[in-house]
C-alpha cells in the first residue's frame, strides 16, 4: 500500500507538517517497494489562493491510498481527497514521519 | 452614501432610513457538464486560482475560489464548463431624507468581494452619476480596497496615531500614488500614541485634514449606534473640516 505524509522535510526523521495545503513535502511511501519517494510541493509558497486544492491534485498523481497529516485538510482540498478516494488520518502534527507512520501501524491515529 | 465594506458594512448602523429596495449579486461561474467532457485538462491547466480541478474522469468546480474570468469556460472545446450565476452578496438601497444610501454586503461564506464592490461600482455610474457619492472603503491595501477606491476623485485615508497606525497608512499612501489618487489624511482617536504619524506626513507633504480626538465617550456613543458629532463639539468641529473640504472638491460653496 501507498501511505503519504505532509512533511517539512524530505526524511523519515523530518517532522510532519501539521498543515495540508501549504506543507512544504508530500512523502510517499511504498511499503511493496519499501520505498520513500519525495514530493517537493515548497513552490506552494508563491500560490496565493486554492493551495489546498493543488496540493491534493499532486497528491492524487502520487496514487496513494491514505494520508497521514496534522489538523486535516480544508474544505476544498478534503473535496479533492474524498472524489480521490485517499483515506485521511490525522492528529500527526508533533510527529516525526517515521513516529506518524509507527502510530497508524498501531491504529492510533484518528481517521478524519 | 455606500458602505463598500462589503465583508462587515456597518455604516448602516448610523442610518435611520427606510428600506427602498434589496438587490442580489452574482457571480458567474463554471458547472461542469460531464456528457460533453473529453477530459482533455485544459479548464485545470488554465485556472490561476486552482478552482477547477480533475481527477481522471471528474472535474471538480469551487466556485468560491473562481474569480470569473471565463477561461476554463472559452477554452473548453467541448463547451462542457457553461458559466452560470451563483448569488453571492446583495445591495439594499435606504432613503433618509435627501439622503440616498447603499449598502453593499457580501453573502456569509464567500470570499469574492470585489465581484459585489465591482457591481455595486456599476449601479452608483449609472444611476447616481453627477452626483456627490461618500464610499466608506474597506480597511487595508488588497483588491477590495482598490476596487472600491478605482473611481473615486478623491480618498481619506484614516488612521490612528499609533506605531501600526503609521505602518498601515503609509502602505495606504504607497498604494494611493500608485493610482495616481488625490488624497488627504484623517487622524482618527488624536491623542493617543505618539506623533510619528504628523512627521511622517510633513516630511512627505501629506495635508491631515482633521483630527477627530480619542474620546472613550466617542466610543460609547458608537456603540450605540448614534453619531459622535452631534455629542462631542470637538469631533463636530473636525468633521466640518472634512465636509468642507468635500464640498470644495465638488464644487459646492462652503
Amino acid at each position: 500500500m501507498r501511505i503519504a505524509f505532509t512533511s517539512q522535510g524530505s526524511t523519515w526523521n523530518d517532522p510532519i507538517d501539521p498543515r495540508f495545503g501549504r506543507a512544504p513535502y508530500l512523502l510517499i511511501y511504498d511499503e511493496e517497494t519499501d520505498k520513500l519517494e519525495v514530493i517537493d510541493n515548497t513552490a506552494i509558497n508563491q500560490v496565493a489562493h486554492g493551495a489546498g486544492p493543488e496540493t491534493a491534485r499532486k497528491l492524487f498523481q502520487a496514487k496513494p491510498k491514505v494520508l497521514i497529516t496534522g489538523n486535516g485538510p480544508g474544505g476544498n482540498a478534503a473535496r479533492v481527497l474524498e472524489n480521490a478516494n485517499i483515506t485521511i488520518y490525522i492528529g500527526a502534527g508533533s510527529l516525526t514521519v517515521e513516529q506518524a507512520y509507527k502510530k497508524y501501524k498501531n491504529n492510533e491515529l484518528k481517521n478524519y | 452614501m455606500v458602505d463598500l465594506d462589503v465583508e462587515e458594512p456597518n455604516s448602516g448602523l448610523f442610518v435611520k432610513g427606510k428600506l427602498e429596495e434589496t438587490n442580489p449579486v452574482y457571480k458567474m461561474v463554471p458547472v461542469w457538464e460531464k456528457d460533453k467532457c473529453t477530459f482533455c485538462g485544459n479548464c485545470q491547466k488554465v485556472c490561476n486560482f486552482n478552482a477547477v480541478i480533475q481527477l481522471h474522469t471528474q472535474v471538480l468546480v469551487f466556485p468560491k475560489l473562481c474569480h470569473s474570468c471565463y477561461a476554463c469556460s472559452e477554452l473548453c472545446p467541448t463547451d462542457a464548463l457553461p458559466m452560470k450565476p451563483e448569488k453571492i452578496g446583495e445591495i439594499k438601497t435606504f432613503h433618509q431624507d435627501n439622503l440616498t444610501f447603499l449598502e453593499s454586503c457580501l453573502n456569509i461564506g464567500q470570499e469574492m468581494a470585489v465581484q459585489v464592490i465591482a457591481h455595486t461600482n456599476k449601479i452608483l455610474e449609472k444611476d447616481y452619476q453627477g452626483q456627490l457619492i461618500i464610499i466608506d472603503a474597506p480597511p487595508g491595501t488588497s483588491c477590495p480596497v482598490i476596487e472600491a477606491v478605482k473611481d473615486t476623485d478623491f480618498v481619506l485615508l484614516a488612521a490612528e496615531p499609533t506605531p501600526f497606525g503609521l505602518h498601515d497608512l503609509k502602505l495606504a499612501v504607497d498604494t494611493m500614488r500608485k493610482l495616481k489618487k488625490d488624497f488627504a489624511v484623517i487622524i482618527n482617536r488624536f491623542g493617543l500614541g505618539n506623533d510619528k504619524i504628523w512627521e511622517y506626513c510633513q516630511r512627505q507633504n501629506i495635508e491631515i485634514l482633521a483630527k477627530i480626538p480619542n474620546s472613550r465617550t466617542a466610543a460609547e456613543l458608537y456603540s450605540h449606534g448614534k453619531l459622535i458629532y452631534k455629542q462631542i463639539p470637538q469631533v463636530k468641529q473636525e468633521v466640518l473640516k472634512i465636509a468642507n473640504k468635500i464640498r470644495q472638491l465638488s464644487g459646492e460653496p462652503k
